[in-house]
C-alpha cells in the first residue's frame, strides 16, 4: 500500500470529529509507523456550524496536506453531506448518519447509511461518543489502520476514567462495520 | 529519537523551550492560541514565566522588557494583534533588543477570517513598523520545520539584537503531523554577547567591538539607558545629525551585511528547470506536489522555497532568473511578494503570481492551472 488514503470527517462543530482526526493520526503515526497528516476547517462559532477534519496516511512523505481527492467521507448531518461528497473518489466510501443524514447526494461511491449517534446512546448512554463509534466504523471500512492501532490511540487520548466506555464505543463501530459489509457481499 | 504527532502551533512551543525561551506574554488570538496554550504548560516546568496581558501592546512591552533583563522571550498573535505589536517592534529595533514575534497569519485585513489562513501580512512584517529599519521573517513550511526553525529565530535575534518575526500561516499552525525531536548534539543554541567591562565602562551601544554591541541584563549591576528616540553609544538621546546617521546606517549594516548567513531558501527539481515556483509556508507543500504532477506530464518545473521571507533572497532568485522561462510566485495574499521578486529578475524573465486571498490555501491544480498558461509544454 503505496498509495496516499485520504479521509474526511465532517459535520457540525461540537461532535468530536476534530479529536476523531487527531486520534486517527497518531494510530497510523505512533502505532502503525506510518506518515499521517491531520487538519481542519471550521467557523468562529464554538458550537454548530460546518466543521471538517481531514486525515491524510500514506507509507510516503505527505506533501500537501489537504484532502483533494477523497477515499471515505463521514458525513453526520446533511449540510456537510452536500458539501463535501463532490470531493469524493468514484470508488469511494460515503458513511453518514441514517437519522441525520436523509438525502444522499447520488454518485459512483458505495454509500453506507449507519444509525452512528443512536449506537452511541444505545451502547453507552452519551450521544457525544458517537464520534468513537465513527472511529471504529473508519477503521473498517478503511482498512487503512489496524484495530489495535486506534484502540491504542483513543485510550492514550481519553480523559481518565471514559476509556471504558470509550473502548465499548469503537467496539460498537468495529462490529457494525462487520454487518454492514457483510451485507454488501449479498 | 522522540515521535510526537504534534501541530505547527505546538512544535514551535517546544522549539522555544529548547531554545532557552524562558518568558512568554501574550493576548490569545486564533489561529495562534495554541503557542500560549502550550507555553502555560510547559513553562513554569522548566522554570519559566508566562503571563497573559491586557492586550498585544502591552503583550510586546513585557517581552521586550524581560529580554532587558538577559532572559529569551516571545509573544505570539494573529494579524489583527500583530498591527497592535509594530509601535514596540519598532522599539525592539531601535532599543535592539532581542525578541521574537510569532505572527500566526489569518485572513485580513482588520479581524477578517479569524479561523481561515493566510499569507497577507509578508509586507506588514517587512514595513509595518514607522522608519528605516532591518527586518528578519522566517516561514516554516511544517511541524518539523516550526520547531528547528523558531530556534534559528531566537538564535538570530539573540546574535545580531533584533526583533525576529517568525511568519507561519494557520494550514502550518494547525497541521498536526509527525514530528521527530532532534537530539541535543544537532541543536546550536546562541546566546547574545554579554559586555567583558566593568559596569562603570559599560555603554550599551558600544561599536567597538562590531556592529553588534554586547547587551548587559537589566539588574545585573549595569545601569543603562534605553530610549525608543534616536541615541549616542551611551544609550542617551541626541538629535545631532551625524550620531544619527550613524545610528541608522549601522541597524542597517548589522543585518545586511551578514545578509548571506541569514537568508535561508531551500529547493527542489531546480537543476534542470525552465520554469520555477517561488513559495513559502504551506503553499510551498501545494508548490511542491505540483512540480511533481509537472515532471509527470515531462515539464520541467522546480520549486523555489523562501525560508527566510526578510531579508529578501534577491540574489539567489537573480541568478535562478538568468536560466527560466518564467517564475510563478504562489501566495496566500494578491500578490504581495511580486514587486519584490521583479526587483530580482529584472525582467531576465516573466514573473506571474497564483494568488488567493479567499481563505483558502493555494492547491497544486491552482499552480498547475497557471502554468498551463505559461504554456510550457513538451
Amino acid at each position: 500500500m503505496s498509495k496516499k488514503y485520504e479521509i474526511r470527517l465532517s459535520g457540525s462543530g461540537g461532535q468530536g470529529l476534530i479529536l476523531a482526526g487527531k486520534v486517527l493520526a497518531e494510530a497510523a503515526v505512533i502505532y502503525d509507523g506510518k506518515n499521517a497528516t491531520q487538519s481542519q476547517s471550521y467557523g468562529p462559532e464554538a458550537r454548530g456550524g460546518a466543521s471538517r477534519s481531514e486525515v491524510i496516511i500514506s507509507d510516503e512523505e505527505i506533501i500537501f496536506p489537504k484532502a483533494q481527492n477523497i477515499d471515505l467521507l463521514v458525513a453526520l448531518t446533511q449540510e456537510s453531506c452536500n458539501v463535501y461528497s463532490k470531493d469524493l473518489k468514484d470508488d469511494g466510501i460515503l458513511l453518514v448518519d441514517s437519522k441525520l443524514v436523509g438525502q444522499v447526494p447520488e454518485g459512483k461511491y458505495r454509500v453506507y447509511k449507519v444509525p452512528i449517534i443512536d449506537i452511541a446512546l444505545k451502547e453507552t448512554g452519551k450521544t457525544l461518543t458517537a464520534n468513537i463509534v465513527a472511529l471504529g466504523l473508519v477503521t473498517e471500512l478503511s482498512g487503512i489502520v489496524t484495530r489495535k492501532a486506534v484502540e491504542s490511540a483513543i485510550l492514550s487520548r481519553v480523559p481518565k476514567g471514559t476509556e471504558e466506555i470509550n473502548r465499548k464505543a469503537f467496539l460498537a463501530g468495529i462490529k457494525k462495520a462487520e454487518e454492514i459489509t457483510k451485507n454488501s457481499i449479498k | 529519537m522522540k515521535e510526537l504527532v504534534i501541530s505547527g502551533n505546538e512544535a514551535i512551543a517546544y522549539g522555544a523551550i529548547r531554545a532557552g525561551c524562558c518568558f512568554f506574554a501574550g493576548y490569545p488570538i486564533t489561529p495562534s492560541s495554541e503557542v500560549a496554550e502550550e507555553l502555560s504548560l510547559k513553562l513554569p516546568e522548566v522554570g519559566g514565566r508566562f503571563i497573559q496581558m491586557e492586550d498585544e501592546i502591552a503583550s510586546l512591552a513585557a517581552v521586550i522588557g524581560a529580554s532587558i533583563t538577559g532572559k529569551k522571550a516571545m509573544t505570539a498573535t494573529s494579524g489583527p494583534g500583530f498591527s497592535l505589536m509594530q509601535e514596540h517592534i519598532g522599539f525592539a529595533a531601535m532599543g535592539e533588543i532581542p525578541c521574537v514575534i510569532v505572527n500566526v497569519q489569518r485572513g485580513g485585513p482588520s479581524t477578517g477570517l479569524p479561523t481561515h489562513p493566510s499569507q497577507g501580512d509578508v509586507m506588514q512584517a517587512r514595513w509595518g513598523t514607522h522608519g528605516d529599519h532591518e527586518i528578519i521573517a522566517l516561514s516554516p513550511s511544517s511541524s518539523q520545520e516550526c520547531y528547528t526553525l523558531i530556534i534559528e529565530a531566537f538564535n538570530l535575534s539573540e546574535e545580531y539584537r533584533t526583533p525576529v518575526i517568525f511568519l507561519t500561516d494557520e494550514v502550518i499552525a494547525h497541521l498536526r503531523e509527525k514530528l521527530v525531536l532532534p537530539d541535543s548534539k544537532s541543536i546550536n543554541v546562541v546566546t547574545r554577547k554579554k559586555p567583558d567591562v566593568p559596569p562603570e565602562n559599560y555603554k550599551p551601544f558600544d561599536t567597538s567591538f562590531g556592529k553588534v554591541p554586547p547587551l548587559a541584563d537589566f539588574g545585573s549591576g549595569y545601569k543603562f539607558h534605553i530610549t525608543g528616540l534616536t541615541h549616542d553609544e551611551t544609550g542617551f538621546p541626541t538629535d545631532d545629525s551625524k550620531k544619527t546617521a550613524v545610528l541608522l546606517k549601522r541597524l542597517q549594516d548589522k543585518i545586511i551585511d551578514n545578509r548571506d548567513k541569514i537568508v535561508r531558501t531551500d529547493n527542489f527539481m531546480l537543476d534542470d528547470a525552465e520554469l520555477t515556483i517561488i513559495a513559502y509556508g504551506a503553499v510551498a507543500r501545494a508548490a511542491k506536489e505540483a512540480v511533481l504532477a509537472a515532471r509527470e506530464r515531462g515539464i520541467k518545473l522546480g520549486l523555489f522555497r523562501l525560508i527566510t521571507i526578510w531579508p529578501f533572497a534577491d540574489k539567489e532568485i537573480a541568478e535562478i532568473s538568468k536560466r527560466m522561462k518564467a517564475i510563478i510566485i504562489a501566495e496566500m495574499n494578491m500578490g504581495q511578494l511580486r514587486t519584490t521578486v521583479e526587483s530580482a529578475v529584472k525582467g531576465r524573465c516573466n514573473v506571474l503570481t497564483v494568488g488567493r486571498a479567499d481563505g483558502e490555501i493555494v492547491t497544486p491544480s491552482n499552480i498547475l492551472e497557471k502554468v498551463k498558461e505559461v504554456g510550457i509544454v513538451h
